[in-house]
């Protein structure tokens, strides 16, 4: 079980309110992504769910029992930090063991439980190194691993990739999935990646200056943009968004188009002139200035043979257009 | 980044080095060779070195005069129990003021050493009174205690240094792996701060070796020290500064022995966290 349901949540530093008011709820086996930009308030909802803070206002529930007071060991939840927040003085063996021996287990149990848990994570040639003698990927392994014999109720990430290359947090963020496909346990990540995000999350809970912006699935999210910020935010490259005659035309204060939504066309309604290219061989994303004035990014499929200085006319794809009122709010 | 050095300057920096060294060990050989002298020898003037006469009488004297062994146990209990004590008092409160600070931490941790600035001879007279009311004159728990509080601010302050180098993170995560304070303390914090705790261990024990004020005064015979050992052999009679000497010398040299084997940790843990 892993239910976690957020009550009128508040948490305030001195008199700086980084989380105002949160209500949310995660259900059992979900795999939950907060995101957002630096310092709205993500990592700090994770460590007031972990207990790691205290909340200053509302109430926690895990599975059902308030936890709002509860001590983090007595929580039964599992975190895997940042930093990887290994035991340098323990072999991997030992830092695996370690909740284990805080609850109190024979060796034997403990010894069980290690040996599975590095054969999920492939550490089993690696139980008696060092975290100093590890590479990043199998450090943040170990602190999974950690993590999975505590059997909890819920696991929690605080952006565990960050620290990693490209190409290790990709495949780690596979694994992760993979982890979570497997355990069908609750897990609540953290990240400001939205690629991340998108690719891992059963729901985004989408975070900006500790108030949630909008809740809903990756594609909810990209189809149907609750405001302005997780328009902006949500989508690489960013949403276009257009003010003025153009958004008036459409009833709207604003605008919003993705980059993948605009078609290079003779005709289309949208003139403009070729700024810079980027090749990525897959797509072309070309930055155009309209001879409104707007700067709009396009993304082309494939090779386009435009170069800068190049005119060109775009077309807005049929019901792509997301249309704002005054107050940054989606209109229906 | 290294610089290049000529060896020409190298050589000035070593030599310069090496004097100064020379000059602070002075007093030290000086004693140690004065108390291989006679008496005689040892007060010539100009003073001996080459033509003086050699002996080991000195300390043959010193053994049989006085209960050295006995002074010897009692500086070896003082000295270790008082650190041992304070640090059992130090580390849970560096830890209180490393990883959970409040507003007034930092003033807390300057009152503290303030406290080191204050002149001994300031708190002379009450402390040996609440003493001597206490019954703890001339015994040794009476010493540990004292030494153990003379030396808790700078035990507070070298643990609180080291253990702001530990990630707080690894501390939250011993907590989310169900790790009270006790624990937190006894299995993942104390032996990451080991090298630090050792330094200050050391230090310590070398602090309350030496001290001499408070031993002389809250010690007759039999909770004396070895720095009490040196001051019974400066007699009314004048000073017979061979057998001073020897008894210095004796007194000395198992601080010395423990600092010259100790003396990588000592300086990697002084050092600890100036250079990441």
């Amino acid at each position: 079980m892993g239910k976690i349901t957020l009550q009128h949540v508040n948490k305030s530093f001195g008199e700086v309110a980084v989380i105002p008011d949160i209500n949310l709820q995660i259900e059992d086996g979900e795999f939950v992504v907060f995101v957002g930009p630096s310092g709205c308030g993500k990592s700090t909802l994770l460590r007031l769910i972990a207990g790691l803070e205290d909340v200053t206002a509302g109430r926690i529930d895990i599975d059902g029992t308030d936890a709002t007071h509860l001590p983090p060991a007595r929580r039964g939840l599992a975190m895997v930090f940042q930093s990887y927040a290994l035991y340098p003085h323990m072999t991997v063996r030992k830092n695996i063991a370690f909740p284990l021996k805080m609850a109190g287990l024979s060796e034997e149990e403990q010894e069980k439980k290690v040996q599975h848990a590095a054969r999920i994570l492939n550490l089993s040639n690696y139980l008696d190194r060092r975290p100093g003698q590890l590479s990043g990927g199998q450090r943040q392994r170990v602190a999974i691993g950690r993590a999975i014999v505590r059997e909890p109720a819920a696991f929690l990430f605080d952006e565990p990739l960050s620290n990693l290359d490209a190409a290790l947090r990709v495949t780690m963020r596979q694994e992760i999935t993979e982890l979570h496909q497997s355990l069908k346990t609750t897990m609540i990540y953290v990240t400001h990646d939205q690629v991340e995000a998108m690719t891992m999350a059963d729901k985004i809970v989408v975070l900006n200056a500790g108030n949630i912006e909008q809740v809903g699935s990756p594609l909810d999210l990209y189809h149907r943009p609750a405001n302005l910020f997780v328009a902006g935010f949500i989508g690489s490259p960013r949403m276009n968004l257009i003010e003025g005659a153009e958004a008036a035309r459409h009833q709207a204060a604003t605008i919003g188009i993705r980059p993948e939504h605009l078609d290079i066309t003779e005709g289309g309604p949208w003139q403009g002139t070729v700024g810079l290219t980027e090749h990525l061989g897959s797509d072309t994303f070309l930055k155009v200035t309209l001879d409104t004035g707007e700067l709009l990014t396009v993304r082309a499929n494939g090779e386009v043979a435009l170069r800068h200085g190049d005119r060109v006319a775009l077309a807005p794809q049929q019901g792509k257009i997301h249309r704002f009122g005054p107050d940054g709010k989606a209109l229906a | 980044m290294a610089r290049a050095v000529s060896p020409r300057r190298k050589t000035l920096t070593t030599l310069a080095a090496w004097s100064v060294a020379f000059i602070i060990f002075f007093p030290v050989l000086w004693m140690i060779l004065t108390s291989f002298k006679t008496e005689a020898s040892a007060v010539a003037s100009p003073p001996e070195l080459l033509g003086a006469d050699w002996t080991l009488e000195n300390y043959a004297e010193v053994w049989q005069r006085s209960d050295y062994p006995r002074f010897f146990w009692n500086s070896v209990v003082i000295s270790l129990g008082s650190t041992l004590l304070g640090l059992a008092v130090a580390i849970p409160a560096a830890w209180a003021m490393a990883f959970v600070p409040g507003k007034r931490t930092k003033d807390l941790l300057m009152w503290m050493l303030s406290t080191k600035m204050m002149p001994a001879v300031a708190v002379m007279i009450p402390l040996y009174l609440l003493f001597l009311k206490l019954g703890l004159i001339d015994t040794r728990f009476g010493l540990v205690i004292a030494l153990m509080l003379m030396n808790l601010p700078i035990i507070v302050w070298m643990l609180y240094t080291y253990f702001r180098e530990i990630p707080g993170e690894i501390l939250e995560a011993a907590r989310m792996d169900g790790a009270g304070l006790v624990k937190e303390i006894l299995y993942v914090l104390t032996p990451m701060a080991l090298p630090g705790i050792a330094s200050t261990l050391l230090l310590n024990v070398i602090l309350a070796w030496n001290e001499a004020f408070w031993t002389i005064i809250l010690t007759t015979t039999k909770a004396a020290p070895l720095s009490a050992f040196i001051a019974s052999f400066s007699a009314p009679q004048g000073l017979f500064y061979a057998k001073l000497s020897a008894a210095s010398t004796m007194a000395i040299a198992p601080i010395l022995i423990l600092g010259w084997f100790s003396q990588k940790q000592l300086v990697r843990g002084l050092t600890f966290g100036a250079v990441k």
